[in-house]
C-alpha cells in the first residue's frame, strides 16, 4: 500500500509501505551508502531505533541468510529503499528479504527516491521522521513526530546476561562490554584464540576485573556517547589497569572517560568506503564507519592521548591512542561485515597488547 | 610525497589505431593522461599512429608525433625529444608491449628514461603465465590447474589428479580450431588427439573448466605509498566463458552478498599488492555460484577497456588518478575531481546499476561465426544508468543501433518455439533476446533458463519481467498507471507503441498529461554523501526529485555518435569534442548526448554537461523538453545523430546548420539525381528499384558490371559489384528485403580513381581544406582504400573541375558546416558518388594535415558566423609541401570466417597515418603503423583473378626486379610465363605437401597478392588462402593498386633512411596557416 516518510522539517517522500497499515514508525533517518550488506546493517545493534535509509536503490538481491545476522535481533526503527528484490537469487539464501522484514517485524518503505532523499539529510542533518501510511491520520503524525528520541538505547540492545565464547585454557581471556556489539567482531577475537567473555553494558569495573581479563574490549553501539555517564565512570576505573580497546561507541565512551569531548556530527558516517589515513604510517584503508557521534580534537590536546587516524573525508579524528599506556580505540569498524577487510589487524595490535601486558605481570 | 622532482618532460605512447580489443578507451584515457600531465606543468611528447583521435591533436600534448609504434620509431623519438619519463600504462596493451620491448632493446636505459608507474617486472609478473603462477601460489591466491601435454598420457594423469570438466586448447593453430570442453576421459581422449594432430607444435594446454561460473571484475588503484582501493566491481551477466568484452556487464556487482564482494575485493588488494602496480590495474576472477571458491582469471596491469567503463559508471577519472600516481602522488594527495573537496583516495559508492552492452559487427560480416567465447569480437560497446537493471538494459538496447528497442527481435517470432527452446544454449550475440522470446511465448521457466545458460536467475527474472509487461501492455486498452507501470519498468515510448498500438506520438502527448516524465539524476561517485559538481546526468522514471539546474544561458546540445563499428569509428567522436570545443569557446553552453563509455565526448569535464543517453528521438526529446536549449547540432555524430535530425525537426527543435530537408536531398536518390541534373553535375548512371524485375532491366540498361546496394546506408552495408545477370538475382534473393519503402539501388560500376573531400560552406562560401587522392581503385569502399593528401596522380584540371562541383554542391544544398563527397575519376571525367552532408571519417585526419580546425569553424558556420568572418575565402586551399597518408586497419585476426578481400563493403576497424615529405617514406609509415611488416626481400605469391592476370604482368615483373623470388599458381605462372617471367608453380591447396597453405605455414611465402574472382561463389581454395595469411601475419594484398604502392615503397625505400619523424606542430608549423 501507499505510505510516505515525513521528515521534522516536513519534507515528504512517498513509496510502498511494506507490511501494510500498521507498519508505522518514527526515528531518527540516516543513510548509509553502501551496495551490499543490508543484511548485516539492519542487524548491527548501532543503528537500534534508527530509521535507515539505503541509498543503493536495489535492495535484497540475494536475500538473507541467518549467518550474515550481526546481533539476536534486528534493532533498526525502520527501514528505507529503493526496489525491495521480490525474486533474489544466491545459493546462500534461507529467506527473501521480505520474509526477514516480516519475521524480524521491520517496518519498511521501498520505492523512494534514495537518492533525493539522502542528499537531503546530508545537506539539512540527520532528523526525526515518520514513516506511515498514506492514510495516517495528521493528529498521528504530529504525535509521532513529537515523541522524543529515545535515549536509553544501549539498554535495549546490550546482553541481559553475562556469557563466555570459550577457548583454550591458556587463550587470551578478554571481557567485552556489550554496548551492543556485532557478531563479527567475536569472531574477529575467536579467530585469534581469544576467550571472550561478554558482559552486560553496566557491568561495574570491578566486576569485570573480578574476571582478571587479560584485556578488555569495549564494543560499538547506539546513540549519544553523553547518554551513558555511568557506563563512562565504569571505563574511567578500567584505564591504567589492563590494555583496553575501543571501536565506535567503545571509542567514544574511552575518548570521554579520558576527560576528551564528543560532538554530533551533521549526519554521520555510514557507509563501506569511508578513507582513513593512519597517521602513524601515512597509509590510507577504506573502513567500515556507522556512526553520528565524533570525538573532538581540541579536546584531546593536553591529553595523554594522540590521534592515529583521521577520516580522509573531513577530517574528523578516527583513531586515538593513549601516550604511554596500551589503550586504543578506531571510530570504524575493522571488523568489517559489511564493508572491507583492510583494517582486521588492528585485533592483531590489541592482541600484543595483551601479551605484553601477560609478560609484564609475569 | 609530492611530485618526483626529476620529471620535466614526459613521452605518451598511445595505443595506435582502434582494432577489436583495443577501441577509443585508449583516445580516452591518452587524452585524459597528456591534460593530467600538462596539468602539472609537464612538457608532454605523445606517439600516436591514429589519426582520428583527439589524444593526437596538437593542443593535447605539446609534441605530437604521428608515427608508428614501433620500437625503431620511438627510439628514434626518444633520442630527438629526450624525454625524461615514459608513460606507457595508458596506451593498452600496444602501448604496454612497446615499452617492454624498448627497456629491452636497451633504449630506456641510453636515453636515461625512467618507465612510470608500473614496472617492467610488474608487467611481466601480470602478463607471463608462469611468473603469474608462481606468483599466485606464493600468496595463495587460486588460479585454474593446468598442464601443457604432448601426448594423451599426460592430458589423462592431468584429468585423474584434478578432475572434469577441462578445457583443452591445442597451441598453435590456425583459427584455434580443434579445441573443446572434454566432460569424461572418452571425450578428453578424443579433444586432445584432435588437438595434438591440429597444433602445429604438438602441444595442448589443458586447464580446469570454470565454464558457466560467475565472472567478476575489480578495478583497483595502487600508489607508490602502497595504499591501495577498490573503484568499482563488475558483474558479468554471461558467465566465465565469453570474453568479458563481449559480455553484457553490469556495474556494481547485483548478486553477490557482502561476504563475498569482500572476499574478492581482498584478494583484489593483495594480488596489486604483490604485483606492486603503481597506477590502475584490471583483474578478473571467477567465482563458484554455490560456495566461496574462487579462480583469479586474469590481471591486466594497466588502464584497460574495463577501466575506462569503470570510470564511466562511477565518475571516478582513473586514467587521470593513475598519471598522477606514476609522477609521484599518493592518492591521498590527489583532490576528487568529482567533489573537489573530498580526495581520490575512496572508494565510489554508486546508487544506480550501470549496464554496458557490446556492439558486434556481424552486420556487416555477415558470414561471420556469430559465437561468443574467449576471442574478442566486439567492435565497440554502449553504457546505460538508471535506478533499475530492466531500465538500464533497455536503454542499453535501444542505444545499440541495431534496430531493436527492447528485447524483442522480430525475425524471432517466425521461429518454431522448438527453435527457439533449442538454441538456449547457444552462446551468441542474439543469446538475450531468444531468452526474452522463449520467456515471452513461455516455453521455459526462469530457472530453467538459468539452469541452461548458467546466466543468474536474477538476471532472468528481470527479463521476465520485461516480458510480463509486454503481455499487460497488449491487454485492452493502455491507461495511465499501466503507461506509468511500463515507463517505470523502462520502455520506450516506441516499444509501448508497437505492443499497443497507440501512436507513439499519442504516447509522448498522454505521458505529458499525466507526467509520467523523466528525472535526471547525477553521477557523482559518491551516492550523493557529499555535494558534488559533476555536471554528469542520467534518467530515470525511478524518482521523484530532478537534479539538473536548467540554466538561462544560450545553449545547444550536441548529439554523439554512440557505439563505435565498422562505418562509424572514433572519428565521429573526435568531431563531437570539437564541436563542443567550439561552442564553449563561443560562450555558449554545450550540451553532450552519448551512450559510448569509450570516448572523451563522455568525460565529464569536455561539455558543460554530459547526459548519458540512448540517442533515440524519444531520449533526446525528453532533455530538450528539459533543458529548452536553442536548438540541436547533428552533423558532427555521424549517421545516428543525422538519423535523428528529421524527427527531432518535425518535433519543433531547431536544427543548426544544414537543414533537413537539404539533408533529404542528398540522401533521397530521387532528389539528389533531379539535383545533379539541374546542376549539370555527372554520376555513374543508376536507378532506384522496388523490385527484382525493374533491377534487371536497369541493370542491362546500365550495362555490367554494376554496384547493387539498399539506400540510406553507412559503411556500404550489403554493397556488392555484381557482374551478370545471375549474380543480380542472387543478391536480390538473398542480401536485401526490397520493398517500394526499402529500395535498391542499382549503379554503374566505374573502375576509376576514387576522390574524397571535405568541405566547409557557410551557404555563400566554400572552403575545401583539402582533397584526398585513394590508391585502390573505386570498388574498394573508402573507408578501406589508402588515401593520400594532397592527390599525387590527378591533373590540375581534374582538381579545378572536383572543387567548382564540390562548390556547387555545397552552395546547392545550402551547407552550413561539414560536407563529404566522393568523386569518381574516370577517362578523364569526375562523376559524384556520393555527398554526406555532415562530418565524415576523414575530418580528424584533414584537420590535422592542414592544420585547419575544420569542426571548429563548421561549428561556427552552423551557428550563422560567416567564413569571411572567421578570415576564410571561397575555394580549395593550397596543398601542403608534405604528403599524408590514411591506411585502414583490420581486426580480421578477431575474426575467423570473414574474407579478407576488399570490395565494397567497408571491414576496416581503424586507421593510421603516415605524414612525410616524401610520398614513398609517407606511405611507408602507414603501412608499416597499419602492422604490416613488408619483407625487403623473399618469397612473393601471386594468384589473381582472370580479370586481373594482363595488369598483374607489370606488378609481378617490378617485384621480380627489386629481387624477389615469385611462386604462383598455375595460370598466374602461365600468364607471367607469356612476358618471360618464370615464376615457380605452387600446387593447389590440399595437394597436401606441398600446398599454398603448407607454405605459408611452414614460412616460405612472405607476401602474397590474391585478387578474387567475380561474383560470390568462388575461390573457397582463395579464402583458405587468405585466411592463412592472416594466422601467420603474411602481408596479403587483395587490390592490384595496394601491391603497386608496396612495389613503389620497396623501390623507394631502397637507398634511404627508414626512420625519419617530425612532430606534427614541425609539419604544420604551428599556429593556424590561414590566420
Amino acid at each position: 500500500m501507499k505510505g510516505k516518510l515525513i521528515l521534522a522539517d516536513g519534507t515528504t517522500f512517498r513509496g510502498q509501505l511494506f507490511g501494510g497499515s500498521n507498519a508505522t514508525t518514527e526515528g531518527e533517518v540516516v543513510f548509509n551508502t553502501g551496495m551490499t550488506g543490508y543484511q548485516e546493517i539492519l542487524t548491527d545493534p548501532s543503528y537500534c531505533r534508527q530509521i535507515v535509509t539505503l541509498t543503493y536503490p536495489l535492495i535484497g538481491n540475494y536475500g538473507t541468510a541467518k549467518i550474515f545476522n550481526q546481533s539476536r535481533k534486528s534493532f533498526v526503527g525502520g527501514l528505507i529503499i529503493g526496489e525491495l528484490c521480490e525474486k533474489p537469487s544466491s545459493s546462500s539464501m534461507q529467506k527473501t528479504l521480505a520474509e526477514f522484514l516480516t519475521a524480524e517485524k521491520i517496518p519498511c518503505l521501498y520505492d523512494v527516491d534514495t537518492r533525493a532523499l539522502t542528499k537531503k539529510i546530508r545537506s539539512a542533518g540527520t532528523m526525526k521522521g515518520v514513516i506511515v501510511s498514506e492514510y495516517t491520520s495528521q493528529g498521528t503524525i504530529n504525535e509521532m513526530m513529537a515523541l522524543p528520541v529515545r535515549k536509553n538505547v544501549v539498554e535495549m540492545v546490550t546482553t541481559p546476561v553475562m556469557y563466555t565464547l570459550d577457548a583454550r585454557a591458556d587463550a587470551l581471556n578478554i571481557v567485552t562490554m556489550d554496548f551492543g556489539i556485532k557478531k563479527n567482531i567475536l569472531d574477529a577475537l575467536r579467530k585469534l584464540n581469544c576467550r571472550v567473555t561478554v558482559v552486560p553494558a553496566k557491568t561495574p569495573a570491578e566486576a569485570i576485573l573480578a574476571q582478571k581479563p587479560d584485556g578488555v574490549f569495549l564494543s560499538n553501539g547506539p546513540g549519544d556517547p553523553k547518554d551513558v555517564p555511568d557506563i563512562i565512570r565504569e571505563v574511567q576505573k578500567l584505564i591504567g589497569k589492563l590494555p583496553i580497546f575501543g571501536i565506535c561507541l567503545g571509542h567514544q565512551l574511552l575518548a570521554l572517560a579520558m576527560g576528551a569531548n564528543t560532538y554530533k556530527l551533521k549526519f554521520g558516517h555510514h557507509g563501506c568506503n569511508q578513507p582513513v589515513k593512519n597517521l602513524e604510517n601515512g597509509k590510507v584503508a577504506i573502513t567500515s564507519q556507522n556512526h553520528n557521534y565524533a570525538v573532538d580534537a581540541k579536546s584531546l590536546e593536553n591529553l595523554p592521548l594522540k590521534v592515529t587516524h583521521v577520516s580522509l573525508n573531513d577530517g574528523t579524528v578516527a583513531g586515538i591512542r593513549h601516550t604511554s599506556l596500551p589503550i586504543s580505540s578506531v571510530q570504524f569498524h575493522p571488523e568489517a561485515a559489511p564493508g572491507p577487510n583492510d583494517t582486521v589487524r588492528l585485533f592483531d595490535e590489541f592482541i600484543d597488547n595483551m601479551k605484553g601486558s601477560r609478560e609484564i605481570g609475569k | 610525497m609530492p611530485k618526483k622532482k626529476n620529471l620535466n618532460k614526459i613521452i605518451v605512447i598511445g595505443s595506435g589505431p582502434i582494432v577489436i580489443g583495443q577501441a577509443a578507451e585508449f583516445d580516452y584515457a591518452g587524452s585524459q593522461a597528456c591534460r593530467s600531465l600538462k596539468e602539472e606543468g609537464l612538457e608532454v611528447v605523445l606517439v600516436n599512429s591514429n589519426p582520428a583521435t583527439i589524444m593526437t591533436d596538437a593542443n593535447i600534448a605539446d609534441r605530437v608525433y604521428i608515427e608508428p609504434l614501433t620500437v625503431d620509431f620511438l627510439t628514434a623519438i626518444i633520442e630527438k625529444e629526450r624525454p625524461d619519463g615514459l608513460l606507457a600504462t595508458l596506451g593498452g596493451q600496444a602501448g604496454l608491449n612497446l615499452a617492454v620491448q624498448l627497456a629491452e632493446s636497451g633504449a630506456l636505459e641510453k636515453y636515461n628514461v625512467e618507465l612510470l608507474g608500473t614496472s617492467i617486472e610488474a608487467i611481466k609478473k601480470a602478463e607471463d603465465r608462469e611468473l603469474f603462477k608462481e606468483l599466485m601460489e606464493r600468496i595463495g591466491e587460486p588460479i585454474p590447474e593446468s598442464t601443457i601435454v604432448e601426448d594423451i598420457h599426460g592430458a589423462i594423469d592431468f584429468a585423474r589428479e584434478i578432475g572434469y570438466p577441462l578445457i583443452v586448447r591445442p597451441a598453435y593453430t590456425l583459427g584455434g580450431t580443434g579445441g573443446g570442453i572434454a566432460n569424461n576421459e572418452e571425450e578428453l581422449v578424443e579433444i586432445t588427439l584432435r588437438g595434438l594432430k591440429y597444433s602445429m607444435i604438438g602441444q595442448v594446454l589443458i586447464e580446469r573448466s570454470i565454464a558457466g561460473w560467475k565472472e567478476i571484475e575489480y578495478e583497483v588503484m595502487r600508489d607508490g605509498n602502497d595504499t591501495c582501493i577498490t573503484i568499482c566491481s563488475m558483474e558479468n551477466f554471461d558467465p566465465v566463458g565469453v570474453h568479458t568484452g563481449d559480455s553484457i556487464v553490469v556495474a556494481p556487482t547485483q548478486t553477490l552478498n557482502d561476504h563475498e564482494a569482500q572476499l574478492l575485493r581482498s584478494a583484489s588488494l593483495k594480488i596489486i599488492r604483490a604485483l606492486e602496480i603503481e597506477g590502475g590495474c584490471n583483474i578478473q576472477f571467477a567465482l563458484d555460484p554455490n560456495s566461496d571458491n574462487y579462480y583469479v582469471i586474469e590481471v591486466n596491469p594497466r588502464v584497460s577497456r574495463s577501466s575506462a567503463l569503470a570510470s564511466k559508471a562511477t565518475g571516478y577519472p582513473i586514467a587521470k588518478v593513475s598519471v598522477k600516481i606514476a609522477i609521484g602522488y599518493t592518492l591521498d594527495e590527489i583532490v576528487n575531481a568529482v567533489t573537489q573537496t573530498t580526495r581520490a583516495c575512496f572508494e565510489p559508492s554508486v546508487d544506480y546499476i550501470v549496464v554496458k552492452f557490446p556492439r558486434w559487427p556481424f552486420d556487416k560480416f555477415v558470414y561471420a561465426d556469430t559465437t561468443l567465447g574467449t576471442q574478442m569480437k566486439a567492435t565497440g560497446e554502449v553504457m546505460s544508468l538508471d535506478r533499475s537493471f530492466e531500465g538500464a538494459i533497455l536503454k542499453a538496447v535501444r542505444s545499440l543501433e541495431i534496430g531493436v528497442n527492447r528485447l524483442h527481435m522480430p525475425k524471432m517470432e517466425e521461429w518454431s518455439d522448438d527453435k527457439v527452446k533449442s538454441r538456449l544454449s547457444k552462446i551468441n550475440d542474439e543469446r538475450l533476446f531468444l531468452i526474452a522470446e522463449a520467456l515471452r511465448r513461455n516455453l521455459v521457466t526462469t530457472e530453467e533458463v538459468a539452469d541452461i545458460t548458467k546466466i543468474d536467475r536474477w538476471f532472468i527474472d528481470k527479463i521476465k519481467n520485461i516480458t510480463d509487461m509486454e503481455v499487460k501492455l497488449k491487454k485492452g486498452e493502455l491507461k495511465a498507471q499501466t503507461l506509468r507501470d511500463a515507463k517505470t519498468l523502462g520502455f520506450a515510448d516506441k516499444s509501448i507503441s508497437e505492443l499497443t498500438g497507440v501512436d507513439v506520438k499519442e504516447i509522448r502527448a498522454m505521458r505529458k498529461q499525466y507526467k509520467i516524465l523523466p528525472v535526471y539524476k547525477m553521477v557523482d561517485t559518491c551516492a550523493g554523501e557529499f555535494e558534488a559538481m559533476t555536471p554528469y546526468y542520467y534518467s530515470t522514471y525511478r524518482g521523484e526529485v530532478d537534479e539538473v539546474e536548467v540554466s538561462n544561458n544560450r545553449k545547444i546540445i550536441v548529439l554523439g555518435s554512440g557505439p563505435i563499428r565498422i562505418g562509424q569509428g572514433v572519428e565521429f567522436d573526435y568531431c563531437s569534442v570539437h564541436s563542443v570545443w567550439a561552442l564553449r569557446e563561443a560562450g555558449i553552453e554545450a550540451i553532450i548526448i552519448n551512450n559510448n563509455p569509450e570516448t572523451v565526448s563522455t568525460d565529464f569535464d569536455i561539455s558543460d554537461k554530459l547526459y548519458f543517453e540512448p540517442l533515440t528521438t524519444e531520449d533526446v526529446l525528453n532533455i530538450v523538453d528539459k533543458e529548452k536549449p536553442d536548438g540541436v547540432i547533428v552533423q558532427f555524430g555521424g549517421q545516428t545523430a543525422i538519423n535523428l535530425a528529421a524527427s527531432l525537426a518535425e518535433a519543433g527543435v531547431k536544427i543548426f546548420g544544414t537543414s533537413v530537408d537539404n539533408i533529404d536531398r542528398a540522401e533521397d536518390r530521387e532528389r539528389f539525381d533531379e539535383m545533379l541534373t539541374e546542376l549539370n553535375i555527372p554520376r555513374p548512371r543508376g536507378i532506384s528499384v522496388t523490385n527484382l524485375d525493374d533491377a534487371i532491366t536497369g541493370a542491362a540498361k546500365i550495362g555490367y558490371p554494376v554496384m547493387v546496394r539498399p539506400s540510406y546506408v553507412l559503411g556500404g552495408r550489403a554493397m556488392e559489384i555484381v557482374y551478370n545477370e545471375e549474380e543480380l538475382r542472387d543478391y536480390m534473393s538473398r542480401a536485401v528485403k526490397v520493398t517500394p519503402d526499402h529500395p535498391v539501388l542499382v549503379d554503374r560500376y566505374m573502375q576509376g580513381t576514387e576522390v574524397e573531400v571535405d568541405a566547409i560552406s557557410d551557404g555563400v562560401d566554400v572552403v575545401i581544406p583539402g582533397i584526398m587522392e585513394h590508391v585502390e581503385r573505386a570498388g574498394v569502399h573508402s573507408g578501406d582504400s589508402i588515401a593520400v593528401y594532397p592527390p599525387q596522380t590527378l591533373p590540375s584540371k581534374i582538381i579545378y573541375t572536383i572543387t567548382d562541383y564540390t562548390k556547387r554542391l555545397a552552395l546547392a544544398l545550402n551547407v552550413k558546416g561539414l560536407l563529404n563527397i566522393q568523386y569518381v575519376v574516370a577517362d578523364g571525367r569526375v562523376y559524384v558518388i556520393e555527398v554526406n552532408p555532415r562530418s565524415s571519417r576523414t575530418v580528424p585526419f584533414l584537420s590535422k594535415v592542414t592544420n585547419i580546425k575544420m569542426v571548429n569553424v563548421a561549428t561556427r558556420a552552423a551557428l550563422g558566423k560567416t567564413l569571411k568572418e572567421m578570415g576564410y575565402y571561397s575555394g580549395l586551399i593550397e596543398p601542403k609541401p608534405y604528403v599524408a597518408v590514411k591506411a585502414p586497419v583490420f581486426s580480421f585476426a578477431k575474426m575467423q570466417d570473414v574474407d579478407i578481400s576488399l570490395g565494397p563493403e567497408m571491414k576496416s576497424t581503424g586507421e593510421v597515418m603516415g605524414i612525410d615529405y616524401h610520398y614513398a617514406r609517407a606511405l611507408y609509415k602507414a603501412i608499416t603503423g597499419a602492422g604490416i611488416i613488408i619483407p625487403k626481400n623473399g618469397c612473393i605469391l601471386f594468384t589473381v583473378a582472370d580479370k586481373d592476370k594482363e595488369e598483374m604482368k607489370q606488378l609481378a615483373k617490378a617485384f621480380s626486379e627489386l629481387g624477389f623470388k615469385l611462386v604462383a599458381t598455375e595460370g598466374t605462372a602461365k600468364a607471367l610465363q607469356s612476358i618471360g617471367i618464370n615464376a615457380e608453380v605452387v600446387g593447389k591447396v590440399h595437394q597436401r605437401s606441398t600446398d599454398i597453405i603448407q607454405m605459408i605455414k611452414l614460412g616460405k611465402i612472405h607476401m602474397v597478392v590474391n585478387t578474387q574472382a567475380p561474383g560470390k561463389h568462388v575461390a573457397k581454395d582463395g579464402f583458405r588462402i587468405r585466411r592463412a595469411t592472416v594466422e601467420l601475419g603474411v602481408p596479403c594484398f587483395t587490390s592490384l593498386d595496394t601491391a603497386w604502392e608496396v612495389m613503389r615503397v620497396l623501390t623507394f625505400m631502397r637507398d634511404r633512411r627508414l626512420v625519419y619523424s617530425l612532430a606534427i606542430q614541425d609539419y604544420v608549423g604551428g599556429g593556424d596557416a590561414l590566420s
